[in-house]
């Protein structure tokens, strides 16, 4: 149970957020009406996508200062799993997108500052690839890792805060905080960027052990 | 001479007095040669390895006419295909000519380095030295063929400018800009097997917010409306420079030690 909990914690999390999210009564605003509870699922995604993100290249920096390759099989993991994270939340924008702005793809900055990020992890994946020594492939992968997110990451974060955006919250479209006078939508939103992040971590995990397993000869017999 | 400048001497003597209060008392010579003698040995490696590159191309050539008519043939395209565009197009054009210009010319700068000489180069100089080196190298490239990309779209797709000096200099920081990020990501895929479509796959995503801040900036040179928020998107561009060779100079150590 020590060692657990919070997998059990991530469960009962998305158990209510799915729940609630789907029950709960919300404000209707503007064009918005029902399609709001997009919220509680598309949001979060982007939290696990950076988190996964931001392990990623802490992994990386850690392989480059000891050159351990669990580190680096870990950096692997966490931009695969993140990578699935933005192409989920990328499905569920559009979708919303499509019924609330009337088009599913509009030049908006938010949607292509995350479709950038999304490339770069896209790239590092196919730069993985592409390198047969495992030593090598550890070692170079990180240095672009560290690169493109210290470059990319945090702009694509910031820049889209600075213009217009069609995002409800940004420039003269109505946020949603404000409408929520009873704050139900924030009593599932805030729990569910931390369910969906847990479960992002839980998956990020397995893989990583699966992964272990897979180069158990490498590393050696001990425990993963 | 007025006494603002602050010259060598002046600086080795506040140095001096520095040492003095860390209760370490030097020869002002001694003080010179400690601190003088290692910034002047690397600063001669870096311009060695300037000088070979530009020695290089000056005596093999191939590059400079190759990617000379790689754009005059790209633009000649431009213009067979919609004869003088129009001023938002133009400007399209020519950012993306630049960034297909810079891919092919920076590649070139790693991939022409066999493993035998990267070897040699690795037991003689510092990594961040050869780093440096390239940097400067692409650098002074890239602004030639910025330069070169912009009298040819002159020649062929017209001149639809209305403020020349200010879109000459966007173009030079344009080109300062696309040399730095492709020099790090040129020696990343040399790295990978010298993987030239790599150098794509990994540049584009990086370098579209680049292309985007200077095709937004550069449109003041055809209106005469000033356009809002000016000064933040050149602090962006001038920023993401000084990272980009901030994380060169660290990272590039990781990529050599083979």
């Amino acid at each position: 149970m020590t060692r657990y909990w919070w997998k059990v914690l991530a469960v009962l999390i998305l158990l209510y957020t799915i729940i609630a999210g789907l029950t709960i009564q919300i404000p209707m605003i503007g064009t918005n009406a029902e399609s709001s509870r997009g919220l509680f699922f598309h949001v979060p995604m982007w939290i696990a996508m950076y988190t996964l993100f931001t392990i990623s290249v802490v992994n990386s920096l850690l392989y480059l200062v000891k050159y351990d390759l669990k580190r680096d099989v870990a950096a692997s993991s966490a931009a695969n799993v993140g990578t699935f994270f933005g192409v989920l939340g990328f499905a569920t924008g559009t979708l919303w997108a499509t019924y609330t702005w009337g088009s599913t793809l509009p030049t908006d900055p938010k949607q292509m500052s995350t479709a950038l990020a999304l490339f770069i992890y896209m790239a590092y994946l196919v730069l993985r690839m592409s390198i047969q020594d495992i030593d090598k492939r550890a070692r170079i992968s990180a240095v672009f890792n560290v690169f493109a997110f210290a470059l990319l990451i945090p702009l694509t974060y910031i820049i889209p805060r600075m213009v217009d955006s069609l995002h409800p919250g940004a420039g003269n479209t109505p946020g949603f905080s404000k409408d929520d006078t009873d704050h139900h939508m924030m009593m599932v939103f805030y729990p569910a960027m931390v369910g969906w992040a847990l479960l992002g971590v839980w998956l990020y995990s397995l893989q990583m052990r699966y992964r272990k397993l897979e180069l158990k000869n490498i590393f050696g017999n001990d425990r993963p | 001479m007025t006494r603002s400048a602050i010259s060598p001497r002046f600086a080795t003597k506040i140095f001096c007095i520095a040492l003095k209060i860390g209760k370490t008392s030097f020869h002002n010579g001694c003080v010179k040669s400690i601190i003088f003698a290692p910034v002047k040995h690397s600063l001669h490696q870096i311009w060695t390895l300037v000088k070979k590159d530009i020695l290089l191309e000056w005596r093999q050539q191939y590059a400079f006419f190759g990617i000379l008519l790689y754009v005059v043939s790209t633009v000649f395209v431009i213009n067979l295909m919609m004869g003088k565009p129009e001023e938002k197009t133009w400007n399209a054009l020519f950012w993306v000519v630049q960034l297909f210009v810079s891919v092919n010319a920076i590649a070139k700068s790693f991939f022409q380095e066999n493993r035998g000489r990267m070897l040699y180069f690795y037991s003689l100089v510092h990594p961040r030295h050869f780093i440096i080196a390239k940097l400067i190298y692409n650098l002074l490239l890239m602004s030639l063929m910025s330069l070169i990309v912009l009298l040819c779209c002159f020649i062929f797709l017209g001149n639809p400018l209305i403020n020349f000096s200010y879109f000459f200099g966007v173009v030079i920081l344009g080109g300062v800009s696309l040399s730095l990020v492709f020099t790090m990501l040129a020696a990343i895929a040399a790295q990978a097997n010298q993987n030239a479509a790599l150098m794509a796959i990994m540049g584009f995503p990086v370098i579209m917010p680049v292309l985007m801040l200077l095709g937004n900036v550069s449109r003041s040179a055809f209106t005469a409306v000033v356009q809002p928020g000016l000064p933040q998107m050149f602090v962006w561009l001038v920023g993401m420079d000084v990272l980009t060779i901030a994380l060169a100079l660290v990272l590039f150590p990781f990529l050599w030690s083979d």
